[in-house]
């Protein structure tokens, strides 16, 4: 049983080891993807492609998710995974702020 | 001390004697303690290496996307608009970016069409992301048709598939050459999706993004930082999938640990009244039991943390896929480069062990406290 625990306590030390030396390895690849980030100039990642500001949401305006009608439920299951971007969070009073006329 | 090593051993050592004349209702407890640390390693690990990947390979996005707002959305942005921009200070590039969605109704997936910023795609040729090959059939020399906005096929011959490495980039996407671009869509020259914009100085970055809207009043900057940061709250814990899950689990977690301290068998109880007559102290028996609680969740933590770092880093999140896929058609085939954080691991640990452990010794100081002869007569 003893022997049993040592051997899983090393088994996950030795995935701290296997990820520095996929870290190494890794890193080629990295910079390779950087440069195509680059060339594209995109701004995205591709995990979610099934709407269009779940495939972007770095690029989504304020009333993307409720497209269809105001106060619309998420339908798109991925919309339901990831939290809206930070941005769209403060941009009212960010630009309510930054008006110069008085609305 | 060594007085006190060779208790703790002999302890111990009790212990697991205890535990295997148990065999089945440890073993039951232990797969249900170890696949709630599987569910709840596995998306840790798969939040941070995934919040990692996007951090590393967007810090090369554009430093400042211009979108013009036309009624509260996106709209094109007229390429006089980079003109206008010449008098901002600190800008040392300006360029129009061409980008969009096309619906195939033949596999119903959503293509990210797009003319790169550094590169000439040959009119008529298409680049193509990993997904789009895999899930069309597509290999180089190959003809892709894209229908255009005027209802006419528009044949792509397909010059080059996107690594596999870059898929989490560029699975879905269809590269093309300005004209087809335009033709396809039929967006007039003069126009674009969108300007980008580089900045000498990082520091003045958001200054120049205020002053884009002063020059541009109708339109509106996104910064590369707040890019990053759209990627940095992904899969935060507090939103989404991440809440959903934990919240189950330590719920679940919570009515277990619950069950247990609620009270313990006859057996058990009985157990401990025999210990006590024998002349075992309070102390000892709190002591067995706490490395009762303590063998059982470590070694449930352990396997359920290794299983999870094989789900996630060597089976690519196969479990998960079917949850992230959602109603998409195109799901890139990635693999994340492992990166375990000590102090995520060691915040898993102490919720998932430290409670139950500490849970298990209540009852047992309840029923330790009391007469061994009351305890057996129960």
């Amino acid at each position: 049983m003893i022997a049993a625990g040592a051997l899983l306590l090393l088994l996950v030390l030795a995935t701290i080891l296997h990820s520095h030396i996929l870290v190494g390895r890794s890193q080629t690849i990295a910079r390779e993807n950087q440069a195509l980030v680059a060339r594209l100039g995109a701004t995205d990642i591709a995990l979610f492609t099934e709407a269009r500001y779940t495939r972007h949401p770095s690029q989504a305006d304020l009333h993307t998710p409720f497209q269809d009608h105001p106060g619309a439920f998420e339908h798109f299951p991925s919309g339901s995974l990831i939290g809206p971007p930070p941005r769209l969070r403060d941009t009212h009073a960010r630009l309510d702020r930054a008006t110069e006329v008085p609305d | 001390m060594p007085v006190w090593i060779e208790r703790q051993k002999y302890l111990i050592d009790f212990t697991l004697g205890s535990l295997g004349r148990r065999k089945a209702r440890n073993l039951a407890l232990f797969l249900v303690y170890a696949l709630l640390v599987f569910v709840l390693a596995s998306v840790f690990l798969f939040s941070h290496a995934l919040r990692h990947e996007a951090r590393l390979l967007l810090s090369g996005a554009p430093e400042i996307v211009v979108q013009r707002m036309v009624a509260g959305r996106h709209d094109l942005v007229p390429e006089g608009y980079l003109a206008r921009l010449d008098g901002v200070r600190g800008v040392t590039g300006k360029r129009c970016r061409l980008w969009g969605y096309y619906y195939d109704p033949a596999v119903a997936a959503n293509y990210t069409l797009m003319v790169p910023l550094g590169e000439e795609i040959p009119p008529g040729k298409v680049r193509v992301g990993e997904a789009v090959a895999r899930t069309r059939g597509l290999n180089v020399g190959d003809v892709l048709s894209l229908r255009g906005h005027d209802d006419h096929p528009n044949p792509f011959t397909v010059h080059g598939v996107l690594s596999t490495e870059s898929a989490l980039l560029s699975a879905d996407l269809l590269l093309v050459g300005e004209g087809d671009f335009r033709r396809l869509f039929g967006i007039p020259p003069g126009q674009c999706t969108d300007l980008v914009l580089e900045v000498r100085n990082p520091r003045e970055v958001s200054k120049v993004a205020d002053k884009v809207v002063l020059t541009l009043p109708d339109t509106r900057p996104i910064l590369r930082d707040e890019i990053l940061r759209t990627y940095a709250s992904v899969f935060d814990w507090r939103e989404g999938m991440v809440l959903v899950l934990l919240s189950g689990a330590v719920l679940a977690f919570i009515i277990f640990a619950w069950d247990k301290s609620s009270g313990l068998s006859a057996e058990e109880r009985r157990e401990i009244g025999v210990l006590k007559a024998v002349g075992w102290e309070t102390a000892d028996i709190m002591g067995m039991k706490f490395w009762e609680g303590f063998l059982v969740s470590a070694f449930a933590f352990l396997v359920g943390y290794l299983l999870a770092y094989l789900h996630v880093f060597v089976f690519s999140a196969h479990l998960f896929e079917p949850v992230l896929k959602g109603w998409a058609v195109l799901y890139p085939r990635f693999e994340l480069t492992p990166q375990v954080d000590g102090f995520q691991v060691a915040t898993l640990f102490f919720l998932t062990v430290m409670p139950y452990a500490v849970a298990t010794v209540v009852p047992v100081w309840r029923a330790a406290i009391t007469d061994p002869d009351a305890v057996m007569r129960e």
